[in-house]
């Protein structure tokens, strides 16, 4: 067996190995710049909370209309929506800080969700809803991801130089210009639309990993904003690839493995990265003489 | 001289309770007030009453001419996140929201200033600076230099020398007076009675109330001094709801 055949065949013989991949690296290239700015943001957990308030809106879909691909992520986006609007609006109008009340809202949103599959579906179904099937994309599900990336993309380029004031400095922000408070808002509607894109791949928990840990590992290496997201979504990229590789040779559930390479990575990073804990301890301490 | 920002019978606070108290007067165009008072005086209050960020509990703020967007505000503590990736550039460079907006590109043009900017606040050579590696007196550098940048005719410092070295005073206040010499209003939170003896001509003493506004040194007689100084500062949880209907005797009012 030969180089070609290990690595490229794989996906050279199975359209459904090669549609995975496709739709793996357009949800790396796509979440990963999302992540890195919800990490600067500190809020690590909130796309964790969102892919659990998404739930209710995509079994109703599923409830709808089962597996299929555009009433689960309509629903699921409208769901992550109203969620982050309510959080965001009680926040605003009272004492409550917007990590309890996306806490509230979230359980509730879960609540209802896996109520609402109940209703209909068997356990697998919730497992298809929560876990995904990177290898079930059907071309459908592609164009829907590859559209959720393109208008992911656009979008945040749009709110760049805002939402870099408002990670910076807020205050700042609000005495120039209104933008603070919507551009908020845009940026969790894009954190819900990514995680949309990802449920039907990673299924809705895990869809956070290819958010969240490329993003992290991407810390350790770089110091610049630019160069973060641009590692971030190597990293997400060089995970897909492998993720499925892993899967495919060793038939274990493809989503996790792609997850378990960026966890891989994470991990790597952080003991080995140019910032990460060895380099950091074992460098001699030297300073300059100016 | 006309009013750039005029207060009629302001009353700004925090839970229906009044920070600054009936407050009546006016900042000139131009004009260089400082703001003097005990902590708890309201002081900080003013300030983000003028800049819009206070809704008033009572009476208006008029803004002649520019719009609160207009104006540049300097925080006594700045919510800047020092750990996110930014450089000095990126951070000064803000100042450019006015100019050129959400989407505006940053020019050639922009580049000189910022450039001019850094030289001014002693910070050439930090273009590139994370931010995380600034000190207190740097940071404060940075900030100067980007309320430099905005360009605005009404600057507002909230304690701006709180913390910082003398060299760096000294530098700061010279940007200070140049801004007062290009006919800017600017008004400053301070606690130096020393300082806003020298340098700035007008002052308002305030302890919820207004005690004095007017030149410095009519101001900062020592009996406004000793009266400001007497002000409490705990919040009486019993004390009446104020009543609109009746007259309320305001300071400089015949008994």
């Amino acid at each position: 067996m030969n180089a070609f055949q290990v690595f490229i065949e794989p996906f050279a013989q199975f359209g459904f190995m090669n549609r995975a991949l496709v739709g793996a690296i357009i949800l790396s290239v796509s979440a990963g710049p999302v992540g890195v700015f919800l990490m600067l943001r500190r809020m690590s957990l909130t796309g964790d909370a969102m892919a659990h308030a998404i739930l209710p809106g995509a079994a109703a879909g599923f409830l709808v209309s089962g597996l299929a691909i555009l009433p689960m992520t309509l629903g699921g986006f409208a769901a992550g929506l109203v969620v982050a609007l309510l959080a965001g609006l009680v926040s605003r109008f009272t004492i409550q800080r917007e990590d309890t009340s996306l806490a509230a809202f979230y359980l509730i949103s879960l609540a209802l969700g896996v109520m609402l599959v109940s209703l209909k579906g068997s356990n697998v179904d919730l497992m298809h809803v929560l876990f995904g099937t990177v290898l079930a994309l059907n071309d459908d599900a592609l164009v829907m991801i590859g559209a959720i990336a393109t208008i992911s993309l656009v979008g945040l380029a749009v709110i760049w130089r805002p939402l870099f004031a408002e990670c910076l400095d807020p205050t700042f922000l609000r005495s120039v210009s209104k933008a603070g408070h919507p551009v908020h808002l845009i940026f969790l509607a894009l954190v819900v639309l990514n995680l949309v894109g990802g449920f039907q791949a990673l299924g809705t928990l895990l869809a956070v990993g290819l958010m969240m840990l490329p993003a992290a590992a991407s810390r350790f290496w770089v110091r610049g904003l630019e160069g973060m997201c641009a590692l971030a979504v190597g990293f997400g990229v060089v995970s897909s690839y492998f993720g499925l590789l892993i899967s495919y040779y060793l038939g274990v559930a493809s989503g996790p493995s792609i997850i378990l390479v960026a966890g891989g990575i994470y991990v790597v990073s952080l003991f080995f990265g140019r910032r990460g804990v060895i380099f950091t301890r074992v460098q001699a301490p030297r300073h300059r003489v100016a | 001289m006309s009013a750039v920002i005029r207060l009629n019978d302001l009353t700004l606070g925090y839970d229906g309770h009044p920070a600054v108290h009936h407050l009546d007067g006016a900042f000139e165009t131009g004009s260089l007030t400082a703001i003097m008072g005990p902590n708890g005086s309201g002081k900080s209050t003013l300030l983000k009453g003028i800049t819009g960020a206070l809704k008033p509990l009572g009476g208006r703020i008029e803004h002649a001419g520019i719009s609160v967007r207009e104006i540049a505000y300097l925080p006594q503590i700045a919510e800047i996140d020092r750990t996110f990736p930014a450089v000095v550039g990126d951070l000064v460079s803000l100042g450019f929201w006015k100019s050129r907006g959400l989407f505006g590109a940053i020019r050639g043009v922009d580049r000189g200033a910022l450039d001019e900017a850094l030289q001014a606040v002693g910070l050439r050579g930090f273009e590139q600076r994370p931010i995380d590696t600034l000190s207190g007196g740097q940071l404060q550098r940075a900030l100067f230099a980007r309320v430099l940048l905005q360009d605005a005719r009404v600057i507002l410092l909230d304690e701006p020398f709180t913390a910082i070295d003398e060299r760096t005073v000294g530098d700061l206040i010279a940007l200070v007076q140049h801004w007062h010499n290009e006919k800017r209003t600017v008004i400053a939170v301070l606690h130096d009675v020393e300082m806003v003896r020298r340098v700035f001509p007008q002052t308002l003493l305030l302890a919820r109330e207004p005690i004095a506004w007017g030149a410095t040194g009519e101001t900062l007689k020592a009996e406004n001094l000793l009266e400001a100084r007497r002000m409490t500062e705990a919040w009486d949880e019993h004390a009446p709801w104020h009543d609109h209907a009746a007259k309320h005797l305001h300071h400089g009012d015949a008994a």
